[in-house]
C-alpha cells in the first residue's frame, strides 16, 4: 500500500467512465442505424399507400380479382400481373428446388474432393450474373430454341392429355409465362442451391455416420436424416429464391410476353407486377395510370411479405413438431 | 508372424483382422495390426489418444469408405470373407456390424422411428411385429420402462444418457452380430455409464462387442479381452485379467499405472 495507490484508482475510474460514454455512444450509434432501417420500411409502405390511394378509393378491395388493364378508359385490376407473378414464380420454384437439392447433395455427399471448390464457385458465379444478362440470353438464345424444339416436344406429348394439355395450347412461340419461370428458375438455382449446401454441411459427421453404420444408402441418409435435421434451413433457401423470383424485374420483362391477359396455357404471353411496373412507368400519365402502378407495387410489397410470414411459420411449427 | 489367438480355444473368432494397414493419405495411422475379436465376448480397445484405436474400430464396418483419402489395406474376415474386398456391399456388412458413437446422436424423428427406421432397412414388416420389435430393442437397452410412454416424442427430447441407450437400441434392432462401441460413455455422467456398462454386460450373451474406451478402469470392468495400442501399433492383446494384473510390455505396464498417456 503505498501512496501512489490512489492515484491509480483515480486513473482506472476516469478510464471506466470513459468506457462508459463510448459504449453508450455505440449503443445510441448502432440503435439509430437500426432504426434507419425501421423508417424506410415504413417510409416505403406509407409512400405506395397514398400514391396507390386514388386506384384503391375508385375500385376497393375489387382491384385485386379484377382481370382488366385498360389504360385509356382508365379501369384497372391487378388480377393478371398477381396471376403472371405468381405462376412464374410457382413454375421457377418446381424447377429449381429438385435441381438445387440434387446440386447441393452432390456437392456435399458424392462430389470428389477436387470438383467440389470449382463446381461451388461455379454455383456462387451463376448467382452473381446480372439478370439483364439472363433477360437477353433468355429472348434471343432460349426463346428461339424453345419454340423451335421445346415447345412443339410437349404439345406432342401432352397435347391431348385432358387439363394438362390446356397448359401448353397455342402457338409455339417461345415466348410466354413457361419461359419466364424457366428463366427464373435459372436464376434462382443458384441461391436455394448455395443455401442447402452451406446448411447440409452443418449436419454433425457422426449423425450421419450413425446413420450410415445402420446400413442407410447415401439416398437414405439424405432424406430421412439430413434434410428433416436441416429443414429450417431448406425452407429460408427456398423462400429466399421464391423471393427473388416474385420481384424479379428485367429478365422476366424481356421474355414473359408483357400482354395483360389471363390465358389458361404456359405458353401464352402474360405479364408479372415487376414487368408491369418496368413497362409503363415511363409512359404512365399522372392520374389513376400512375397511382394504379403504385397499387401493384403495394401488392407486390404485400405478396412478398405473406411470403415471408408464411416462412416464419413453417419454421417455427417445424422446430415445434421436432420438439428440441 | 502368426496371428495371436490369445483366447480360449473354445472361442469362435468373429472377426479376424490380418495385416491391417490403414492411411489417411500418406499418413499411416495402423500398422500391421492382428488380432481376433471373439465372439459373444467384449474386447475392449484402449491407448492413448490418437493411437488409432478408433481407427480401427472404424474398418470393422468401413465407415471410413465416407471420407476420400483413407483407405485400410490388409483382412479383416467376417464368415471367411474379407470385408475389405472392394466388391464387399458396405450397406450389408454395417446392418451386421453395428456402430454407436461418442456423443449420442437420436436422428431427428420420434422415439419410436428412430428405432423403426432402421429396421425399415431392410425388413417389411407388419405394423403390430414392428411395435413387437420397437419394444423388443429398447427392453433390450433398458430403456422401455423410461420410453413407453412416449414413443412419438422426438428423440431429442430425452437426456443424455437415454439418448445413447437410444442409439444402442436402434442399432441391435437391426439385429447385428457385432456392435462397436466408440468411447460411448465418455460424454456421460457416471450413473448413465454405470447404465450403459451393466448394458454391455447383458448384451454379450447375444452379440459380440468390440469397445473402444479411454477410460481403463471401465475396460477392467466390462472386457473379457483387452487390446493396448500405441502409436498405431497393436502392443499387447490378451485377457483382460492378465493385461491388467501381469502386463508382458513395459509399455503396456508404463500406460495402465500412469506412468504415461
Amino acid at each position: 500500500m503505498s501512496e501512489t495507490a490512489p492515484a491509480e484508482d483515480d486513473i482506472h475510474a476516469r478510464q471506466v467512465r470513459k468506457f462508459k460514454v463510448q459504449d453508450m455512444l455505440f449503443h445510441q450509434i448502432t440503435l439509430v442505424f437500426a432504426f434507419i432501417v425501421l423508417a424506410a420500411l415504413a417510409g416505403i409502405l406509407i409512400s405506395l399507400a397514398v400514391e396507390a390511394m386514388p386506384v384503391l378509393k375508385q375500385f376497393g378491395a375489387s382491384f385485386l380479382w379484377t382481370n382488366v388493364w385498360n389504360v385509356p378508359e382508365d379501369q384497372y385490376g391487378a388480377l393478371a400481373a398477381i396471376y403472371g407473378t405468381v405462376v412464374s414464380s410457382v413454375i421457377a420454384l418446381l424447377i429449381a428446388v429438385p435441381v438445387s437439392f440434387g446440386i447441393a447433395l452432390f456437392l456435399t455427399e458424392t462430389c470428389p474432393v477436387w470438383l467440389r471448390r470449382p463446381l461451388g464457385t461455379a454455383v456462387e458465379l451463376l448467382a452473381g450474373v446480372p439478370s439483364i444478362i439472363y433477360g437477353i440470353w433468355g429472348l434471343f438464345v432460349f426463346a428461339p430454341l424453345f419454340s423451335a424444339h421445346v415447345q412443339p416436344a410437349l404439345q406432342a406429348l401432352l397435347g391431348d392429355v385432358p387439363v394438362v394439355g390446356g397448359w401448353f395450347e397455342g402457338p409455339p412461340i417461345g415466348i410466354g409465362i413457361l419461359t419466364a419461370g424457366i428463366v427464373l428458375s435459372l436464376m434462382v438455382i443458384p441461391f436455394i442451391a448455395s443455401v442447402m449446401r452451406d446448411v447440409f454441411e452443418t449436419v454433425p459427421p457422426p449423425l450421419k455416420e450413425s446413420a450410415y453404420g445402420i446400413g442407410c444408402t447415401t439416398w437414405e441418409v439424405v432424406t430421412r436424416i439430413v434434410l428433416p435435421y436441416t429443414r429450417v434451413g431448406v425452407i429460408g433457401g427456398i423462400m429466399l429464391g421464391l423471393g427473388r423470383a416474385l420481384g424479379e424485374t428485367m429478365a422476366v420483362t424481356f421474355v414473359i410476353g408483357n400482354a395483360n391477359r389471363i390465358v389458361g396455357s404456359l405458353f401464352a404471353p402474360g405479364t408479372s407486377i415487376a414487368s408491369t411496373l418496368a413497362n409503363e412507368f415511363g409512359e404512365a400519365d399522372p392520374g389513376l395510370h400512375i397511382s394504379a402502378l403504385f397499387a401493384l407495387g403495394l401488392v407486390l410489397f404485400i405478396i412478398t411479405f405473406i411470403v415471408l410470414a408464411l416462412s416464419q411459420w413453417m419454421i417455427r411449427r417445424g422446430v415445434a413438431k421436432q420438439g428440441t | 508372424m502368426p496371428a495371436p489367438t490369445y483366447h480360449d480355444d473354445e472361442d469362435e473368432a468373429v472377426l479376424a483382422i490380418r495385416d491391417l494397414n490403414f492411411f489417411y493419405g500418406d499418413f499411416r495411422g495402423l500398422k500391421s495390426v492382428s488380432l481376433d475379436i471373439a465372439k459373444n465376448r467384449v474386447t475392449a480397445f484402449i491407448g492413448p489418444s490418437g493411437c488409432g484405436k478408433s481407427t480401427l474400430l472404424r474398418t470393422f464396418n468401413r465407415m471410413y469408405d465416407l471420407y476420400p483419402g483413407q483407405r485400410a489395406e490388409g483382412r479383416i474376415l467376417f464368415h471367411g470373407r474379407n470385408l475389405l474386398e472392394k466388391k464387399q456391399d458396405v450397406n450389408l456388412v454395417r446392418a451386421k456390424i453395428g456402430m454407436v458413437f461418442q456423443k449420442p446422436t437420436p436422428f431427428p424423428m420420434t422415439i419410436y422411428e428412430n428405432i423403426a427406421f432402421g429396421v425399415r432397412l431392410y425388413e417389411r414388416l407388419p405394423k403390430s411385429e414392428m411395435d413387437d420389435r420397437v419394444e423388443w430393442a429398447l427392453r433390450k437397452a433398458a430403456i422401455w420402462e423410461e420410453t413407453k410412454d412416449k414413443l412419438q416424442q422426438s428423440g431429442l427430447s430425452l437426456s443424455g444418457g437415454q439418448q445413447q441407450r437410444l442409439c444402442i437400441a436402434r442399432t441391435i434392432a437391426v439385429k447385428p452380430e457385432v456392435v462397436l462401441l466408440d468411447e460411448p460413455t465418455s460424454a456421460l455422467d457416471p450413473i448413465s455409464t454405470a447404465k450403459i456398462e451393466e448394458l454391455i454386460n447383458e448384451l454379450k450373451s447375444d452379440y459380440t462387442i468390440a469397445i473402444v474406451t479411454h477410460n481403463m478402469q471401465q475396460a477392467a470392468r466390462i472386457s473379457d479381452f483387452t487390446a493396448f495400442m500405441y502409436l498405431g501399433e497393436l502392443v499387447e492383446f490378451g485377457k483382460t485379467d492378465s493385461l491388467f494384473v501381469k502386463p508382458q510390455k513395459q509399455q503396456t505396464e508404463d500406460y495402465i499405472t500412469g506412468r504415461f498417456g
